[in-house]
């Protein structure tokens, strides 16, 4: 009789000591957020001002926007998974890539080319924008990345921010501070339905490539004998030179393989958004670093996945979490949710949806 | 055999002692890489941006000295690279650096020539074409361009080759002449403030830039100094310690001296240095903060605008009579915006605690990003000014004493630091500030060592904030009003450089990176867009000179010196891998 | 202040002294003028220094480039003034309030500079304005929108602050005159950028449309920054707007414009933006879809011969086709103050000139009929110079093929 208050007084207090105060913590602000979600859901869905097309609809855009986040995020995300570092400039590598290809496709555009041979042409505008993306990118880690290689991670954040800035007002100083406007390109325009709902060529054509793209890259990093080089450099360099790796060589082709990818995904943003502009690459950059965090940083499908759920949580947040409070201009704040949601996935997964385990140890 | 001689090479190249046929690329690689400078100069518009500016009047323009610095540099290395094979060939390598710069440069005109460039790069100018020629088109010009370029070369390759004391002296003075011509304004404008020292201005610069006396007697004055100070220098410094008074009396003495220039600065300098300095002030405030989390702690804050933010929004919406809620005055309200800063530090801390790395940089930088947002919203409009931002915002003031012009508000800013300096100076000592470097080295073992990961974590979070909402709620006072757009992630990524350029989490150093990076763009803010591009061309620079930083902490110092066990140094690829460091 | 006028007293004196002292030589003394706020004394060969202080780094460069060179160009025109050539300092506004502060410190800090044209942006101008009133000297805006900076209650430290732009007020006005009166649109719905100038603009095109018994569905806002503008179109679209009021810039502009017949619902609505997007960009930018968009915008067709002129020299001198929409404000701008400087400066003996600073505030608000590329500037009392005729434009399918911007305006209130 009497152990029994004392066991459970005791049992009480190995469950709290069991309970961080931190996790306790995190779970008051996630729950938080969670019920204001629901209860502006609730509180939106209740006013039935939007259709279930236009709710359809939200998803769609969401999905071709995230796939966009997507394809940036993946060149990120492959150069995070090798070298653990925040490569800041991947968005000035994507600019860079868009917007020398533009002066091409300006002038097949002018010389009828486009319309005349477009697959030639398309092909000629992403060669120049990978090309160039690639190079840019290579250059970035011979300079500004490789001789710190072994310095502390904040020290290659902060010349990767450098090199960011140095490559924005570089490329403006060449090309220029104006808008510049991709021709249209006729056969990539107009939209197919499927009943009430729409899609837009291009916003599959984004969505599809992203998928692609991912797909490439993941059985580049996973079946071939570079990727396997890679993946183990990303494991331990000291450990890869010692089994005979270049580590050089491989940093150097993530680098080219990061490039790549950014410049595909410049065209692809340019034919979609039609502007390229010398600070074009910075937010797209930021919004990919974000979703592949989101993802899970390092992870390819990862980044996929983060940029899908990035897109639709700025397409169909702002309204179904706000409007029903009556809030003004919710898509002013759609940036806002969506470092929220960001906040809470990781409270309750603080690697990202796919994060590996490794992070813990290594970040 | 063929492998004999590239590692020959690579060996040459990596030490500096180039003994092998293979050495004579060096020169040619540098020559290239300056060449390919100097065509990039050209092609972004610097150079005919820079023509208009004379350094000495009618004799030397900026275009002139950034081309002669850029290929100075390559004729320079490569002669020192040579110092050791005798004069001769370091001349001949010198020479070697400077012909093929000047290639680059012959092909960009070559090309320009025939080709129109401007479809594509804007700045492939006709006029860039004349400025490089000298104006006399391509035959002559570019014959006198390929004279400048070579002699430049030459000339530098020379300056290497001199003994140490009369090349520094060289290169001192000619750095002095270069920087007070490229300043001219400034300087002339603080000169004017002294007084009768305010001929100097007359007597050194013309109105377009030195005048030639003045240039020959900066460059005497300050290499002959130099080169004085190299031979009496070591003397004077050893009787200097022998002196008995020296030692117990310098120190008053120096922090007196220092005392009594910090309070005489604004006049001396004059309102627009003032600015600066007000600039750096406010910016060197934000990094003690930023240190404490970042530098300290170890925590990678990418939002820290957040605080500046929540600072100067509170002492706006507490003091502004545009919104007429309060009607504080500045100093009921400085409080108050500074527990503000830390009610949201911890706020912040809170759902990051768990978070690390790349993971923490994230939620917080999206968490400066929602500040902004918020504050920029139509919905909060009504309290917080939405686009608009929130005007009149009274100046502090001390009885009737008006801080309003830069010169007075400095002496505010200067509060602000030493306070902030000696804050944390003292939480540095502390068993707090060994907490937290505790948890900055290994978080786990920390945690295993007892301390309390939430106590400590947060508190970084709540003192750095503190600090920056000092700076925000100043500088919202100072300007008299804010808009959202003042508050983007610029601003964090401005403070994160200049505490990790300054040294991480040496206070000093930190103060030294402000003026690093806020002082000198600003001193250099007639240069428009240009600076931004060398902003970040010296935020890489000067990582990879001092990757530990200009002034680092003793400890993070002997981090970065001794290479950690088991990390070979990585096999380079290509033979320069030495060059860089 | 008392500097300056003790300056100017110190000159005096010692030119008359000198004049004393030269004996009966010259027969007619020469007396510089005297001024209340100060004269700047340019020496025989010096150049006449003016200053820009204009936003020419960030995301919105564009705009103050496009001014600089119209300063630029303006000064390659006028070349010099009574024999003195003229130089430009270029400042960077950073198109915010502290950027204004540091910019307007510098300028205010060099007593050579006798005047600026600038800012970019109102947020700067709210800073640098002061400072450079404070410092005697006038400041002149190409592209300062905001109504307070010319408001008739403005503070006294306004006094030195004149603008060739138009006001919001007038532009919001028309546009909303505009989309009630002639198009008979009931039911609009508007969109801004979060800067101050297209929240404000939007805000008085409400307030104006409301008064003349039209509903407003909805005031949405995007970032600058955004490429998917569907989402918001969408939310936009559940109102059943007749029109889209969106005065904001080419990036945004263009993703609105080229998104908004395809959102489900607004398949037939009105698209109408301001002078933001009234430039070659946006229609290279929307393509098609800017076929039919409505601009309220100076009157170009207003703009005097030289404008043609004007954009030769430019794609000579730069490259490239104006970027933005102030560059001409900008060179009226440079125009009225070189013209006043010219009024009230007195030339020396010895060939130096003398500016008196406040009649040359004096003579800059009194600038009347002068021809100018955007019309006839004429600057009030409050230092509104614009020559206030905003009409509406529509883009056609010529105007797009060609990427020309349209010449003539389809309405003008006046």
């Amino acid at each position: 009789m009497t152990g029994r208050p004392a066991t459970s007084l005791a049992a009480i207090r190995r469950w709290s000591a069991r309970i961080n105060v931190a996790d306790l913590l995190m779970w008051i602000v996630g729950g938080a957020i969670l019920i204001f979600i629901v209860a502006g859901s609730i509180a939106t869905l209740r006013l039935g001002i939007y259709s279930f097309r236009q709710w359809v609809d939200f998803i769609v855009f969401g999905l071709a926007q995230g796939g966009v986040y997507a394809l940036i995020a993946l060149g990120y995300t492959m150069v995070y998974g090798t070298l653990r570092m925040i490569n800041f400039a991947h968005g000035e590598v994507f600019m860079s890539g868009a917007y020398t290809a533009y002066f091409l496709a300006f002038t097949l555009a002018q010389n009828g080319w486009i319309e005349r041979y477009p697959v030639i042409s398309l092909a000629m505008i992403f060669a120049v924008s990978m090309g160039t993306s690639a190079l840019v990118a290579v250059l970035v880690e011979r300079i500004a990345y490789r001789p710190l290689r072994n310095a502390p991670r904040l020290v290659a954040l902060i010349t990767a921010i450098g090199a960011s800035f140095f490559l924005q007002y570089a490329f403006r100083g060449l090309y220029g501070s104006g808008f510049k406007a991709y021709p249209r390109m006729s056969f990539l325009e107009g939209s197919w339905s499927l009943g009430d709902f729409r899609i837009l060529h291009l916003q599959v054509v984004v969505i599809v490539a992203a998928a692609l793209m991912m797909a490439v890259l993941y059985l580049f990093i996973q079946k071939t004998k570079t990727g396997k080089a890679i993946r183990a450099v990303s494991e331990d360099k000291a450990a890869a030179a010692l089994m005979g790796i270049s580590v050089d060589r491989m940093i150097v082709i993530t680098f080219v393989i990061g490039g790549l990818a950014a410049g595909f995904a410049g065209v692809l943003f340019a034919l979609m958004f039609k502007q390229v502009h010398f600070f074009m690459g910075f937010i797209p950059g930021i919004k990919a670093f974000t979703a592949a965090v989101l993802g899970g940083i390092g992870n390819i499908p990862g980044a996929m996945i983060g940029g899908a759920f990035l897109g639709i949580f700025e397409s169909l947040g702002p309204i179904l979490f706000l409007d029903g409070f009556g809030i003004k201009a919710p898509y002013q704040l759609k940036d806002a949710i969506a470092f929220a949601m960001l906040v809470l996935v990781l409270i309750f997964r603080p690697t990202g949806v796919l994060g590996e385990r490794l992070v813990q140890k290594k970040a | 055999m063929t492998t004999v001689t590239t590692l020959r090479a690579r060996f040459g190249a990596a030490t500096g002692n180039p003994f092998s046929g293979g050495a004579w690329r060096i020169p040619v690689r540098y020559g290239a890489v300056a060449g390919v400078t100097a065509v990039f100069v050209s092609l972004i518009g610097m150079v005919e941006a820079f023509s208009r500016r004379e350094v000495i009047e009618t004799a030397v323009s900026m275009d002139q000295v950034l081309l002669l610095v850029i290929t100075g540099t390559a004729g320079y290395l490569a002669a020192s690279r040579f110092a050791a094979r005798g004069i001769g060939k370091s001349v001949i390598a010198a020479t070697l650096s400077g012909v093929i710069a000047t290639l680059f440069l012959l092909a960009l005109l070559v090309l320009g020539d025939r080709i129109n460039l401007r479809q594509v790069l804007l700045n492939a100018s006709p006029s860039l074409y004349l400025e490089l020629t000298f104006g006399k088109g391509l035959g002559t010009g570019a014959g006198l361009l390929a004279l400048q370029i070579i002699a430049g070369a030459v000339g530098s390759g020379l300056i290497a080759l001199l003994p140490p004391a009369p090349r520094r002296a060289l290169l001192i003075g000619l750095t002095v002449v270069a920087g007070m011509g490229i300043l001219h304004d400034l300087m002339s404008l603080t000169f004017q403030n002294w007084g009768p020292l305010s001929v100097l201005d007359t007597w050194l610069y013309s109105s377009t830039g030195l005048k030639v006396r003045g240039a020959s007697a900066l460059f005497l004055i300050f290499g002959g100094w130099s080169l004085l100070w190299a031979m009496k220098g070591p003397q004077i410094r050893e009787r200097s310690k022998t002196l008995p008074l020296a030692r117990s009396a310098a120190r008053p003495v120096a922090l007196l001296a220092a005392l009594v220039l910090l309070a005489a600065l604004p006049q001396i300098l004059g309102l627009f240095l003032s600015e600066v300095l007000v600039l750096v002030g406010l910016a060197a405030l934000m990094a003690l903060g930023l240190n404490i989390v970042v530098g300290m702690a170890g925590l990678l804050d990418l939002g820290y605008v957040a605080f500046f933010a929540i600072g100067a929004y509170t002492m706006a919406i507490l003091t502004s009579s545009e919104l007429a809620f309060f009607g504080f005055n500045f100093w009921a309200a400085l409080p108050l915006a500074i527990l503000a800063g830390v009610v949201t530090g911890v706020l912040l801390g809170v759902p990051v605690l768990r978070m690390r790395g790349d993971y923490l940089a994230i939620v917080t930088l999206g968490f400066g990003e929602i500040v902004r947002l918020l504050v920029l919203s139509d919905a909060l409009r009504p309290w917080l000014g939405g686009a608009q931002g929130i005007g009149r915002i009274p100046r502090p003031e001390i009885g009737s004493f008006e801080f309003v012009s830069s010169q007075q508000v400095y002496y505010l800013v200067l509060g602000g630091c030493v306070f902030a300096a000696f804050i944390s100076w003292r939480l540095k000592g502390s068993r707090l500030g060994r907490a937290w470097l505790a948890i900055r080295e290994d978080e786990d073992v920390a945690a295993a060592m007892g301390i309390n990961r939430v106590y400590f974590k947060l508190l970084a979070f709540a003192a750095g904030a503190a600090f920056a909402a000092m700076s925000g709620a100043i500088a919202a006072s100072r300007l008299g009003i804010i808009y959202p757009h003042s508050f983007s992630l610029l601003i964090s990524i401005n403070v994160l450089a200049i505490v990790i350029i300054g040294g991480m989490g040496n206070i000093p150093g930190v103060v030294i990176g402000a003026f690093a990076l806020v002082g000198l763009p600003e001193i250099l803010r007639e240069f428009g867009d240009f600076r931004w591009l060398v902003y970040g061309a010296a935020l890489v620079g000067m990582m990879l000179l001092r990757p530990a930083g200009l002034w680092p902490e003793a400890i993070r110092k002997r981090e970065l010196t001794a290479r950690p066990a088991g990390v070979p140094e990585t096999p380079s690829t290509s033979p320069s891998a030495g060059d860089t460091s | 202040m008392r500097r300056f006028s003790f300056l100017g007293l110190l000159i005096m004196v010692l030119a008359v002294l000198a004049v004393a002292c030269g004996g009966g030589a010259s027969t007619t003394a020469f007396t510089p003028p005297s001024d209340p706020i100060g004269v700047i004394k340019i020496g025989p060969k010096d150049p006449i220094r003016i200053a820009s202080a204009l936003v020419i780094s960030g995301a919105d460069a564009n705009l103050g480039t496009d001014s600089q060179r119209g300063v630029e160009l303006a000064i390659a025109d006028r070349k010099a003034i009574k024999g003195h050539s003229i130089q430009l300092q270029a400042e960077d506004d950073g198109c915010s309030s502290e950027g204004g502060q540091a910019a307007g410190t510098k300028l205010a800090a060099n007593p050579q500079i006798v005047g600026v044209v600038g800012t970019s942006c109102s947020s700067a101008a709210r800073a640098a304005a002061p400072l450079i009133t404070k410092a005697g000297k006038v400041m002149v805006s190409p592209s300062n929108t905001a109504p307070s900076l010319t408001a008739p209650d403005r503070s006294a430290d306004f006094a030195g602050y004149l603008r060739t732009a138009h006001n919001d007020k007038v532009q919001g006005a028309v546009a909303a005159k505009f989309a009630r009166e002639q198009l008979k649109v009931s039911k609009v719905a508007t969109i801004h950028d979060g800067s101050p100038y297209a929240e404000q603009l939007q805000a008085v095109f409400a307030a104006e449309f409301k008064k003349l018994g039209g509903q407003i569905t909805a005031q949405e806002a995007v970032a600058p920054t955004d490429t998917d503008m569907r989402p918001v179109l969408t939310k936009i679209a559940a109102g059943k707007p007749d029109l889209i009021y969106y005065p904001i810039f080419v990036a945004a502009g263009g993703h609105v414009t080229t998104q908004a017949r395809k959102t489900s619902g607004l398949e037939q609505v009105k698209l109408m933006s301001a002078d933001g997007t009234f430039a070659v960009d946006f229609l290279k930018a929307a393509s098609d879809a800017a076929v039919g968009v409505y601009h309220s915008s100076p009157d170009f067709s207003a703009f005097a011969g030289g404008y043609a002129d004007f954009k030769a020299k430019h794609k000579a001198k730069y490259g490239e086709d104006p970027v933005s929409a102030f560059h001409a404000h900008a060179y009226d701008a440079a125009m009225i103050m070189f013209k006043a400087i010219e009024k009230v400066g007195v030339e020396g003996p010895d060939k130096s000139l003398y500016i008196p600073q406040k009649a040359l505030r004096d003579a800059l608000f009194a600038t009347k009929d002068h021809q100018g590329l955007t019309g006839k500037i004429n600057c009030d009392k409050n230092g509104d110079c614009a020559d206030p005729k905003i009409a509406v434009y529509q883009n056609s399918a010529d105007n797009v093929k060609q990427a020309k911007v349209p010449d003539t305006p389809i309405w003008k209130p006046y």
